[in-house]
């Protein structure tokens, strides 16, 4: 299934990433790859296999309702690129 | 008001309520507000490579508490679904929430409108899922927003209305009703100020008949019940403006903005989210049993038209009066306190409406902050109903007891106001009384028995209302008969 760079265009700006054109070309080709590899699973006949959303066949796994120490702040903003002592800084967001 | 005729509103409500677990909802980060920022998150609510996330297993008990209070159907198999978008204070990227698979499906919430009449709205789904951080947007000057990520991964429970509610004052009602079980359920604190209850109104309108729905609008940011009801009535009105003016509604998201009390878009259709829903693979299916069902609903508390019913039975109040008391819960809670060292059930129920939420209402202060207990507030209405205090006198205590929380006893020490109901003390006032008002006397033995209450009135005008009224009555009487 070939993906359109119209589809790329708007998954990159979902993911508010900047794409240039060249790089627009290459990230098309290679997701197109990648989604023509799914697509071979999809020959596998499936028929006798019931619908399921979970490899993992735990279910129920919980933790109890019990705080525990949270990370020392000067850990938390230790590697953020902008920051002051408190928060971190990212680019203005307007509206909302 | 007058377009109601043409056009009626559809109105359906997302509300979003905080539970209140004592950890968050995948770690074991402490769930609080108001600690100092980014001093709450781990691995696990940051989002740092490699961190999974664990289900707090009490945030789903309070989930299904919710589903089985409001008559809906747990799921037996739920599972978790990762919402991809992006946004500075969704660390991870992805919401974790619950998609094709809720936890809840159906179930209903009665309320009522101001007249009384009762409107049921059904409910489509109820679903858990984690908060986001929160965005402080920059003061003055300045070209960053700061995040704090404390809020991140505390657990929220998201209840989906049915499109079937009418009017703001409907909208307004459900949301009432809806607090009120959350509050009873004892999982959410329900302070929309606060932010623990936020809610998301869905508004179309179409001409009165048509079946279809016409164009929906979004409309969020109300930060309080009434904001709600104001931001539905400015939406509704915009929406009749533009269809009568030949206009077409178009499909957006609006931010209510309460100090201009106005509307404005945040995001057309064209830029609306796509959110690539895909199954959470950290976290494995959630299957509730039969038996797990059975239990929390044995543990679910009375509800409140269970509760006024009942008090209106158990202590003998006014239907009226209860519905007051099992308000809130903690206001009932109180209320049975009260009972619990006192007998007579309408003096507690008149004393809470008129004197204590009086108080209350007047210092701003919540039944939780009251600044004396429900037995000292016993302890004063015993004082009451045995004579000892009169009712004036037992307000005045009530008034030092409200102000410096202490008890009764103490304050009617300090202040010497126990009721005189010292016969010869009193029968010597009377006799005064009588002696200063002889043509009134004369009046009442002819048969102007009426002026027996200016007698009293008098005698406790003497005593600084400190007579014990029912004893000066009979006083009265006796010597006005002699």
């Amino acid at each position: 299934m070939p993906l359109s760079k119209e589809q790329v265009k708007h998954v990159a700006r979902l993911a508010r990433l900047k794409l240039s054109l060249k790089e627009t070309e290459e990230y098309t080709r290679e997701l197109t790859t990648i989604l023509n590899y799914i697509d071979q699973l999809k020959s596998v006949n499936t028929e006798e296999v019931p619908a399921w959303n979970q490899s993992a066949t735990m279910e129920n796994v919980f933790r109890e309702d019990e705080i525990r120490l949270s990370l020392p702040r000067e850990k938390v903003l230790g590697n953020a690129a902008n920051r002051d002592d408190e928060y971190f800084h990212v680019p203005r967001v307007i509206g909302r | 008001m007058a377009t109601q005729e043409e056009f009626e509103p559809v109105i359906g409500l997302e509300v979003h309520a905080q539970l209140s677990t004592n950890s968050k909802i995948f770690c074991g980060c402490k769930a609080s507000y108001g600690e100092p920022p980014n001093s709450l998150t781990c691995p696990v609510c940051l989002g740092l490579p490699g961190a999974l996330p664990v289900l707090n297993k009490q945030a789903v008990e309070f989930a299904m508490r919710m589903v089985l209070a409001v008559g809906g159907t747990i799921q037996k198999r739920s599972a978790f679904a990762r919402k991809n978008y992006f946004y500075p204070d969704l660390p991870k990227g992805y919401q974790i929430s619950q998609y094709d698979r809720p936890l809840g499906e159906g179930g209903e919430i009665r309320y009522r409108l101001q007249d009384g009449e009762e409107r049921v709205c059904r409910l489509i789904r109820i679903h858990i899922e984690e908060d986001a951080g929160k965005s402080l947007h920059p003061e003055h000057g300045e070209n960053f927003t700061r995040v704090d990520f404390n809020r991140c991964g505390t657990p929220l429970l998201e209840i989906v209305s049915g499109a079937e509610m009418q009017s703001p004052e409907e909208a307004y009602n459900y949301l009432i009703s809806l607090k009120q079980i959350l509050q009873y359920l004892d999982i959410c604190s329900g302070d929309m100020e606060k932010g623990q209850l936020r809610c998301d109104a869905n508004v179309s309108v179409r001409p009165v008949g048509q079946k279809e729905f016409s164009t929906r609008t979004e409309v969020k940011n109300m930060n309080s019940f009434k904001g709600v009801q104001r931001a539905l009535r400015f939406e509704i009105d915009r929406q009749v403006k533009l269809l009568k003016s030949g206009e077409e509604v178009q499909q957006a998201t609006l931010l209510w903005d309460e100090k201009r009390q106005a509307a404005q878009v945040m995001r057309s259709k064209e830029e609306s989210h796509d959110y690539r829903y895909f199954p959470e693979p950290d976290l494995v299916n959630l299957v509730i049993s039969d038996d797990w069902i059975e239990r929390t609903r044995q543990c679910l508390p009375e509800m409140p038209v269970a509760r006024a019913t009942r008090f209106v039975n158990q202590y003998g109040i006014r239907e009226y009066d209860a519905e007051v008391l099992t308000d809130s819960k903690s206001l009932a809670d109180y209320f049975e306190e009260v009972m619990a060292h006192f007998d007579d059930g309408q003096v507690a129920a008149n004393w809470i409406q008129t004197e204590l939420l009086g108080f209350l209402r007047e210092s701003g202060q919540d039944i939780n902050e009251c600044p004396f207990k429900p037995q000292q507030l016993a302890d004063l209405l015993a004082r009451v109903t045995s004579g000892e205090l009169s009712g004036k006198i037992a307000k005045s205590v009530f008034a030092d007891m409200a102000r410096t929380g202490q008890d009764a006893a103490v304050i009617i020490r300090e202040r010497g106001l126990t009721q005189i109901s010292d016969e010869s003390m009193l029968l010597a006032i009377v006799e005064k009384v009588l002696s200063a008002n002889q043509k009134n006397v004369e009046q009442y033995r002819a048969g102007k028995t009426g002026l027996l209450n200016s007698f009293i009135g008098q005698v406790m005008k003497a005593t600084d209302g400190q007579a014990n009224p029912h004893l000066v009555s009979q006083l009265l009487k006796r010597k006005l008969e002699e």
